[in-house]
């Protein structure tokens, strides 16, 4: 009985996240319109709300070209990895102390490092599969982008685990009923925060697709619902990494008067609008920068982040 | 001109030509000899190559030289110190096509030379890429010669012939062979092509690139997808049908391509055009110098990354094409210089227009500094990228904005005025280093000092007629024409086949958004005009992209692209 609870609270969240997702294509167009002074879509329904669905049927309707050159099977399977690590993802996020898929797993946050870095093969071999120069340079800055920032995302979330004594997220996010961990942890965040803006690839660290460069880098030759795929993944990508800073730094459901789960969703709504912010103001670091970037400065800044808290903790005990 | 340099030219004194420039004829055996002591004898120190040109002469009437023979190159060269101008002509015979290449004193002679052969058959001896350019692989003859048709109804209808279609794509293919990219066969490198679609080439441009890793090892482009043939176009418009054609040659600019030919034409005909006219000018030509940078602002700032200033950088333009639309009727191709003129006089309440458009742009142009001049992201990505010295953009024939990066004080408004810009007081903002930064930053201070410059046409317009009173440039009015005979015979000529200008040869330069823009007109006395040469900045500038462009990233190519600030339209015309 629970395994088919559970299973329903599985598919229920999951389609939700989707359709999120790809209401937040969107939202993104309505907001960066408003920043950028003009309208972005607002003919299909009120305000445009049913774009989603225009665009739906569209993506579905489109021919589903797969290059001659290209290798098929991988070129198929790659979006699918994108799109399957990014909802495994929310398996481990503990929407409220009751809701979430799977809300005891001991190792959730290894767990969503695990997915996330998953996530970077499904770029990658989209980009070597499709056989084309642009896809290539696409996926290798990808590879070389994610593993880089990955390290110190992994590093950056250890402070959190310390702080916790666990790698449950439930148990960290009820460490942080009295304080959220964004005030004892504040650099940890900060790097967390550019480590997942890398990793869902927003800009300004959107080098894999490049768009000026590489055209549309690794899913240049994707079209259809394969690039759908990427496309939503990209946007279930968002919604996870602001949920997680939201769970690891800023108290997951705590908050007063409203229940949990408006506060969960108020605040990871937040930092999703950050994201579209920060593709309306920013331009894009070049690939080398980039890199220089990750390696000499956020890793020395989230090691040091690392001793201060360890002897932080050893003062106080 | 010292004697050792003069006894290298014909000795028949050349005969004055209407705009003043000095013209020399030159042997073609001496050519690189006079050329060498022109450009490197410190007195002469004509250091800058404008432009190369060819003239078939095999239809003229008018023969105004003794030496003058089947075709005629032309070489304009620039002092910069002075603005002073040469015209050095070669003579050559049609039997014996050819002419040595000036590549080793001025690398950009290498695309000019090309485009000549391309156009007249005229071979460059030496010339390291004597490839057609501009037109494309299976054409047949040269089309800027007089035996080549000019309408496409002489030549019946155009088909696509499959045997065409396979030599223009074995063209496309293997022009990374043909050009030596490939020789060295590097596994480590991959050619790469960008273009001719794609999002941050501005335009049909094809560049091939060769890669290691994202470092550029070399980049080959490939222009001539937007050739329209407009320089023959003018050889069979009448002189003031020509006035549309030139609109469209920089279509970000406007009314900077009409400028400079009607200025020629008026050289020819002398006509003196009116200070209201010479005023209104004036003001149009730096509202579209706005238009046109903030057109390059927003693109190039979208180049590398930053989304949104492209929106508000359009949405200004959009404020200024209002004022343009309510001037001229048009917005992006008013056609609005006439010969000895203006078309129309300004309409009620532009002052107003005008007004407001200058008092709200300099609050925008603060917050670009602040949004991206000051970010730092955008600076790391331009500050010292796609940099090069003084000397050589001499060299290279850069000029505007890209050249006073460099710190040279070039401003042909300042040199040699022209319609009345020595009355307008304005700063030419200079920077000491040419890279992506700076060519940015000079165009938005451009952009300030246009604002000036308007503010003070709008200030201080005379009042007055719009249009000479010249009868080849306007009707002459009725009662004239009804008084006397030598009213109404012109008059009649005119209305019948059109403005016949005398004889002649002028060529004038203006300081365009982008550089120097010149239109060389030659008349045989006729309705047409027997040449029409446009030397565009971007011919120019994009030449130059793969001196700068080795050994930066891939990335940072696009952000050179970017501020160079070309339009494919202007370099192919």
């Amino acid at each position: 009985m629970t395994i088919v609870l559970t299973l329903l609270e599985a598919i229920f969240i999951l389609l939700s996240i989707v359709i999120a997702a790809a209401t937040l294509t969107w939202v993104e167009r309505r907001l960066l319109g408003f920043w950028q002074d003009r309208l972005g879509p607002n003919r299909v329904g009120w305000e445009g709300t049913l774009q989603i669905v225009a665009d739906m049927v569209k993506i579905f309707f489109k021919q589903d070209w797969t290059p001659p050159f290209a290798d098929k099977i991988i070129f198929t399977i790659a979006p699918a990895i994108v799109m399957a690590t990014v909802l495994m993802g929310f398996a481990v996020i503990p929407f409220t102390t009751h809701f979430g898929i799977d809300l005891n797993l001991n190792i959730g946050l290894l767990f969503f490092l695990g997915m996330t870095s998953l996530s970077v093969y499904g770029v990658v071999l989209a980009g070597w599969a499709s056989n084309s120069k642009f896809s290539l340079l696409g996926g290798m800055r990808a590879a070389a982008q994610m593993i880089s920032y990955e390290v110190f995302m992994g590093l950056a979330v250890t402070g959190v685990v310390m702080l916790t004594g666990s790698f449950n997220l439930t148990d960290i996010v009820q460490a942080q009923t009295h304080l959220w961990f964004v005030v004892p942890q504040f650099l940890g965040f900060v790097l967390f925060l550019i480590a997942g803006i890398a990793e869902a690839h927003r800009l300004p660290f959107d080098l894999p697709e490049g768009e000026n460069e590489l055209g549309a880098g690794f899913h240049t030759e994707y079209s259809s619902m394969k690039f759908g795929m990427f496309f939503v993944g990209e946007y279930a990508g968002i919604i996870l990494i602001s949920m997680m800073t939201v769970v690891l730094y800023f108290g997951g459901w705590n908050g007063p008067i409203f229940p949990p789960v408006v506060w969960f969703l108020f605040k990871s709504t937040g930092f999703i609008i950050f994201f579209i912010l920060l593709r309306a103001a920013l331009p894009r670091p070049r690939y080398d920068q980039l890199m220089a970037y990750g390696w000499k400065l956020m890793l020395p800044l989230s090691l040091l982040n690392l001793a201060v808290t360890g002897a932080a903790m050893l003062a106080w005990s | 001109m010292p004697d050792d340099v003069s006894r290298l030219t014909y000795k028949f004194p050349s005969r004055t030509t209407k705009d003043g420039i000095d013209t020399v004829w030159v042997e073609t055996e001496k050519l690189v000899a006079f050329m060498t002591a022109i450009k490197t004898n410190i007195d002469q120190h004509y250091r800058t190559l404008l432009d190369i040109t060819a003239v078939d002469e095999r239809a003229r009437v008018h023969m105004t030289h003794p030496q003058m023979t089947d075709f005629t190159l032309v070489y304009h060269i620039l002092r910069i110190e002075d603005g002073a101008e040469m015209r050095v002509k070669v003579p050559l015979r049609a039997d014996s096509l050819s002419a040595p290449t000036l590549t080793d004193l001025w690398p950009n002679a290498n695309w000019y030379e090309r485009e000549v052969w391309d156009m007249f058959g005229i071979c460059f001896e030496g010339h390291p890429d004597l490839r057609r350019m501009l037109m494309p692989e299976s054409w047949v003859g040269h089309p800027l010669r007089k035996d080549q048709f000019s309408r496409a109804t002489e030549n019946g209808p155009f088909i696509m012939s499959d045997e065409m279609m396979n030599t223009e794509l074995a063209a496309m293919q293997n022009l990374p062979v043909m050009a030596g990219l490939t020789n060295d066969e590097d596994p480590e490198t991959m050619i790469l092509n960008l273009g001719p679609n794609h999002p941050s080439l501005h335009g049909v441009l094809r560049l091939v690139i060769k890669i290691r890793g994202e470092e550029i090892v070399d980049v080959l482009p490939d222009i001539g997808f937007h050739h329209r043939g407009v320089e023959k176009i003018g050889e069979r418009q009448s002189w003031h049908s020509f006035i549309p054609y030139s609109d469209r040659i920089d279509y970000v600019a406007g009314v900077m391509n009409n400028f400079p030919y009607v200025m020629a034409v008026e050289t020819l005909a002398g006509i003196t055009v009116p200070a209201r006219a010479q005023m209104i000018r004036v003001l149009l030509a730096e509202m579209f110098r706005i238009i046109s940078h903030l057109v390059f602002f927003g693109t190039m700032v979208q180049d590398v990354g930053q989304l949104s200033p492209v929106f508000y950088a359009f949405s200004d333009r959009e404020r200024a094409l209002e004022i343009i639309e309510a001037i001229c009727g048009f917005r992006m191709h008013p056609a609005w210089f006439r010969i000895g003129g203006v078309a129309g006089d300004l309409p009620i309440g532009w002052e107003g227009l005008i007004r407001e458009f200058i008092n709200y742009l300099p609050k925008r142009l603060d917050e670009y500094e602040v949004m991206v001049m000051r970010n730092h992201i955008f600076k790391a990505r331009t500050i010292g990228i796609g940099e090069y010295t003084s000397t050589e953009a001499l060299n290279w024939g850069i000029t505007g904005p890209g050249l006073r990066a460099t710190g040279v004080n070039f401003d042909y408004r300042k040199i040699k005025p022209y319609s009345g810009y020595d009355q307008l007081e304005f700063d030419v903002p200079i920077a000491t280093r040419s890279d992506c930064y700076n060519r940015v930053k000079l165009r938005l201070d451009e952009m300030r000092e246009s604002l000036r410059i308007i503010r003070q046409c709008v200030d201080n317009m005379p009042s007055g007629p719009v249009k000479a009173m010249h009868p080849l440039a306007m009707p002459m009015p009725r009662e004239a024409i009804l008084r006397d005979i030598d009213t109404l015979i012109p008059h009649f000529i005119n209305a019948t086949w059109g403005a016949v200008i005398p004889a002649g040869e002028a060529s004038v330069t203006i300081e365009a958004t982008k550089g120097l823009n010149t239109y060389y007109l030659i008349s045989d006395g006729s309705t047409c005009p027997y040449r029409v040469r446009i030397r565009t900045p971007s011919f120019a500038h994009l030449q130059t992209i793969p001196f700068i462009s080795r050994g930066v990233f891939l990335a940072d190519l696009i952000a050179i692209i970017g501020s160079i600030d070309f339009v494919m339209a202007d370099v192919d015309r």
